[in-house]
């Protein structure tokens, strides 16, 4: 960091010691090639962004969750007699209205992703066989699409004459 | 694990592990919450029953500690994203930290009538 603060002269490397430099205008050194040169077989891009769009998206779905989730705990343990009333008519009234329904469903998809993400993480951090981190994530993945289907399917079915 | 490896951090460190398990806690409550919501696909009978569960007072402390963990996840949430996105994030890291303990404490205090005094009530009588 400060070790060569005493060296001014950066335009050449060799420094003083090797005397003048062998190249100059009219001898332009060597061009040196990139180790790994880019030729039109080259793929574009060795792999996508997908975990820099993975990281964006616990950030956003985050603050959109703080919202969705802390108004939902509101309702449903703070105001209005707490977890006391709740019940088949209490949901009945709830889900009557799509602003809830629109509410729910954006809940149901954003927390289950973002938490199926994050725990996508911690497997890769945890787990150190390739094959148990298969088997973890197949688990995850179909414990997700199962849940987001089961609760997308009972908001968009649900019947309050069911009897 | 690698022995000899342990990360000693300080306050961060614990902060993020907090952040893991909270996280991880209220991944397996929500699936658990879609299974016991779909009951009221089946009678409104088999949802209401499931849902007595949830007045009774021992799980009333698990709700309890159910916000204590979304409250602490969401705080220290919003902090980590200051530190990524704000310019004096990382500075500030720690101040936030504590700021976000501070709230969600007073927070909890708030949270301890509307989702315990049900159960006090019925513990004790009313
Ligand atoms: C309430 C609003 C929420 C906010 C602001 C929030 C914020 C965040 C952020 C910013 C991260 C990334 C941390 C990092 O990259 O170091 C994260 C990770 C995580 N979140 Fe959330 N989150 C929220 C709700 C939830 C919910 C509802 C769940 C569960 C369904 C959840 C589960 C997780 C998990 C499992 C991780 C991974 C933790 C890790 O890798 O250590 N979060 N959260
Ligand atoms: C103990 C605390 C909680 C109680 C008493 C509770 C209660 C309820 C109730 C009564 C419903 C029915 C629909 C409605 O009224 O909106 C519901 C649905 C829902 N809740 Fe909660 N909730 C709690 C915590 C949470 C948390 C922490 C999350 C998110 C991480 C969450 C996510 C959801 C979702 C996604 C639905 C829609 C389910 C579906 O699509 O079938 N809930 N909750």
């Amino acid at each position: 960091m400060s070790s060569n603060n005493a060296v001014t002269e950066t335009s050449s490397a060799i420094g003083v010691v090797e005397g003048e430099s062998l190249y100059d205008v009219d001898h332009p050194a060597p061009v040196i090639e990139a180790p790994r040169q880019r030729t039109n077989k080259t793929p574009k891009a060795t792999r996508g962004n997908f975990e820099m769009a993975a990281w964006l998206f616990m950030r956003l779905s985050g603050v959109v969750l703080v919202v969705l989730v802390i108004g939902h705990l509101l309702i449903q343990l703070v105001l209005d007699g707490g977890v006391s009333k709740i019940g088949f008519a209490f949901v009945a009234g709830r889900w009557a209205s799509p602003f809830w329904q629109v509410w729910d469903l954006l809940m149901l998809w954003l927390a289950m992703l973002h938490g199926a993400n994050g725990l996508r993480t911690i497997i890769n951090d945890y787990a150190e066989r390739a094959n148990t981190r298969l088997w973890l994530k197949g688990l995850l993945y179909t414990a997700t699409v199962f849940t987001i289907l089961l609760g997308s399917l009972v908001i968009f079915t649900f019947d309050p004459n069911i009897r | 694990m690698p022995a000899g490896t342990l990360y000693r951090g300080r306050e961060g460190m614990w902060s993020w592990v907090a952040h893991r398990v909270t996280g991880v806690l209220i991944f397996f409550f929500l699936f658990v919450h879609v299974l016991d919501t779909a009951l009221v696909r089946v009678s409104p009978e088999a949802y209401d029953d499931t849902v007595a569960i949830y007045k009774t007072p021992v799980v009333a402390l698990l709700e309890y500690g159910l916000v204590a963990a979304i409250l602490f996840h969401a705080l220290n949430g919003l902090r980590v994203i200051a530190v990524d996105f704000w310019s004096k994030g990382p500075r500030y890291q720690k101040q936030m930290l504590w700021s976000a303990v501070g709230i969600w404490f007073i927070l909890m205090v708030g949270a301890l009538y509307p989702v315990l005094g049900h159960a006090v009530r019925e513990v004790f009588g009313s």
